[in-house]
């Protein structure tokens, strides 16, 4: 592709397909995007795409990005609004590939309510990029007296899943043809800021994490420790599915430790945690929640799993990537 | 999931516990499977067998006691020019004298995490310059796979396929544990799917030889426990060996699997990391299938360190506990560690530091 | 050593290769270390391979006595 380069090819490609497909002000073709928002505290974040395989059950690179950044504005309590992009592209991608993949940003962002007002596409040499890489940033505004933290938690709250945890990493490996195997699975990649503020609306929510790389462990144990309190959870309680603990039991994987791209960490305090509970359950990204553990003063960081029988033992922190094991 | 979720069953596995107590003796008791470690770390058995009973881990973890001078090899292996090492995951993170499978990874060499050998044949199949390598690590519960693998591939002709043998064998190494001076064991806990392949038969040396009580079994909270509770009752009853695993095990065992596995293999001396050289507990490639042995290849290895002060020997064997020795927490922690004690993510002295790394502020002390 | 799923042979390929299923997720696994499995047999699956037959007689056997076992709890 000779459209990296600036000049006209490149035009030609933003012109008759990124500008179209993303709308808007990204017509405008300014160096900058000048924005209104409304007031309150501004939050902002941005995070880079790298998936293999780039299109999988229930999503691609696309829709991961923008759900990525979402998800980062809404863990911390703040509606999103604009997203820039950044694209670098492999020489050789397949034009019917890049073209899925915007259509495919263009729908979720939304599905998402947020804008994708500035971008970049560069194209390099093949035998880098792994096809694609997608770089979001996103700005979101937090209203005011809003207060979710990473660091939030306080002794007694209630900790939340607003579903089942280990579909995205499963249905990605299922892709990507590792290990040979087939099961009937959809990556959770959802944004999740409707579902936050449906929870905002129903009580106070004290911290939110989403379970992302590492898996719900991960996510356990940062909150934890930001918060400096202990955790307790009820091994049992975490929902998972039933074709994803068959695939995690014949890898010999943890679904604790599986990524997930549609779910949320929620420490809620238990006063009013039905109500939050009941708005959850209400929105179609949340049926399946349930409360899986709380928040006690203790040495921070700790997160201990009760198993059947009423022990417990404590949850380590991921380190690396999980590989399937034989032993 | 079928044959599995009927035996998850925490109503039995709590009456079990009562039984148990209400026995009101004990023992401490050595299980030898790293499965089984996981399964009793991951339900919490300990401390609820406590004090009466204690649940010590042996060597049972076949890629925790691979030596340095075998992932060595592994590692010079990989760097090869148009090698491909295909590996168990287990294998990535464990040590070497310089560095492991996972950070050679990270420096360029080609490794491939698999979760069959059957992966690398398809490797070897698709890419005929590559020359691919399957490290072969584990007890009889895989060995035959991985002798099925070498075979197909010899049926096939596929000469870009290789294997590099480090399988172990469990009764030598056994034997070789009960034989010590100073071994102190009140029982064995033994593989469930190890057994599923040489058959409940192989141990019985064990009570008839050596007088020690034995009980296979299975995986599940449940079979654990059951065995437990046979082996405190064996206390009073007399030592023999018993099957708690009668849906998978057999007296003979898998005799096709067994045979593939003698087609294919050979018993050779092997040395178990932290412990020392257990004759015939190993596995090496017949001279049928030397074409296809990378251990015969020359390779460049890095020169063998001085002795670290390692006792995961006398750890594995239950005489010391993981503070009484001087590497531990200091020299020797989970990201850095030395014996299998360490490198096994539920081994003895790995479990010990998670503990008391958070027992630290409320000074309670190690307690596993 | 012993990471091994019990799963149901759900199809029998040919060149000594069968489909199982655990819990809705399927894979081929290799029928090279046994003999004589049919479609509705349930196998120990490792590594790729199926090593043994489950002995469903034996697993009714165990099933019951925790079944048992179950009972007493409830009393206590």
């Amino acid at each position: 592709m000779a459209h990296g380069g600036g000049g006209t090819r490149m035009q030609d490609l933003l012109g008759e397909m990124i500008f179209p497909a993303l709308g808007g002000s990204l017509a405008a073709a300014e160096d900058a995007a000048c924005l209104d928002l409304p007031e309150g505290r501004l939050a902002f974040t941005t995070d880079s795409f790298v998936v293999k395989p780039l299109f999988f059950s229930g999503g691609d690179i696309g829709k991961l990005a923008v759900c990525g950044t979402v998800n980062d504005l809404a863990m911390v309590g703040a509606k999103p609004y604009y997203l820039t992009l950044g694209l670098i592209l492999e020489e050789g991608l397949a034009f019917d590939d890049l073209e899925k993949v915007v259509s495919s940003i263009a729908r979720t962002a939304s599905a998402a309510g947020v804008s994708v007002v500035a971008g970049d596409t560069k194209v390099v040499e093949r035998g880098k990029a792994d096809g694609l890489y997608v770089n979001t940033a996103g700005v979101g505004v937090v209203p005011d007296g809003a207060t979710v933290s990473i660091a939030g938690a306080r002794d007694g709250d209630l900790l939340i899943v607003n579903g089942f945890v280990g579909d995205h990493g499963i249905a990605v490996l299922k892709d990507r043809g590792a290990f040979a195997f087939d099961v009937e699975l959809e990556s959770d990649c959802a944004p999740l800021n409707g579902l936050v503020s449906e929870m905002l609306g129903a009580g106070a929510v004290h911290s939110l994490r989403d379970p992302t790389r590492g898996g719900l462990a991960a996510a356990l144990k940062e909150m934890a420790a930001a918060s400096g309190l202990a955790f307790e959870v009820d091994e049992e309680a975490v929902p998972v599915r039933e074709q994803v603990r068959a695939v995690c039991e014949v890898l010999g994987l943890d679904p604790m430790y599986v990524a997930n791209e549609g779910k949320l960490l929620a420490a809620v305090p238990a006063g009013g945690a039905d109500d939050v509970l009941e708005a959850m359950r209400s929105h179609p990204l949340g049926r399946d929640s349930k409360v899986i553990g709380r928040a006690m003063s203790g040495r921070g960081g700790r997160v201990s799993l009760t198993g059947q029988l009423g022990s417990s033992r404590l949850l380590r922190m991921p380190s690396g990537e999980q590989l399937p094991r034989i032993c | 999931m079928r044959f599995l979720d009927e035996f998850r069953v925490p109503a039995a596995a709590r009456e079990l516990l009562r039984e148990i107590n209400a026995l009101d003796a004990g023992g401490t008791f050595m299980e030898v499977c790293g499965t089984h470690t996981m399964a009793i770390s991951k339900a919490g058995l300990r401390p609820l067998l406590a004090p009466s009973i204690d649940l010590i881990s042996g060597p049972g973890c076949p890629v925790c006691v691979t030596s340095d001078a075998d992932i060595d090899r592994a590692i010079a292996v990989a760097k090869l020019p148009d090698v491909t090492l295909a590996t168990f995951g287990d294998m990535m993170k464990v040590p070497g004298t310089e560095g492991s499978l996972a950070s050679e990874s990270a420096r360029g060499a080609d490794v491939k995490v698999v979760y069959s050998p059957l992966e690398a044949l398809d490797m070897a199949r698709s890419d005929p310059e590559k020359r691919v390598v399957f490290l072969g690590v584990g007890f009889e519960t895989t060995a035959p796979a991985v002798a099925a693998t070498a075979l197909q591939a010899k049926r096939e002709r596929l000469r870009n396929f290789y294997l590099l043998s480090f399988h172990k064998l469990v009764p030598p190494a056994l034997r070789a544990l009960v034989s010590l001076d100073d071994f102190d064991v009140d029982g064995f806990i033994l593989p469930g799917h190890v057994s599923v392949i040489i058959g409940s038969d192989a141990y019985a040396f064990l009570p008839a030889e050596f007088g020690v009580p034995c009980v296979v079994t299975g995986f599940e909270v449940t079979d654990i426990l059951q065995a437990v509770k046979k082996l405190v009752e064996m206390r009073d009853s007399g030592p023999s060996l018993e099957v708690e695993y009668a849906r998978a095990v057999r007296p003979e065992g898998n005799p096709k699997a067994l045979g593939v596995m003698d087609t294919v293999f050979e018993p050779c001396d092997a040395e178990w990391r932290g412990l020392f050289v257990i004759p015939g507990s190993g596995l090496a490639l017949r001279e049928a299938f030397q074409r296809m042995d990378a251990g015969l290849w020359e390779v460049e290895l890095p020169e063998k360190p001085a002795a670290r002060g390692c006792r995961c020997g006398e750890i594995l064997c239950g005489k010391i506990k993981p503070m009484d020795c001087s590497l531990f927490g200091t020299v020797c922690t989970p990201d850095e560690p030395v014996g299998p004690c360490m490198v096994s993510s539920e081994g003895t002295c790995a479990s010990y530091f998670l503990y008391s790394e958070q027992a630290e502020d409320t000074g309670t002390g190690a307690s596993s | 050593m012993c990471v091994a799923v019990p799963a149901e042979i759900v199809e029998i390929k040919e060149f000594d290769v069968a489909v199982i299923d655990i819990g809705g997720a399927r894979k081929n696994v290799s029928l090279m270390l046994i003999d004589g499995v049919e479609v509705g047999d349930f196998v120990l699956v490792h590594a790729g391979f199926a090593i043994d037959k489950i002995d469903e007689q034996e697993a009714q056997t165990t099933m019951a006595l925790l079944e048992e076992l179950a009972g007493l709890d409830e009393i206590s």
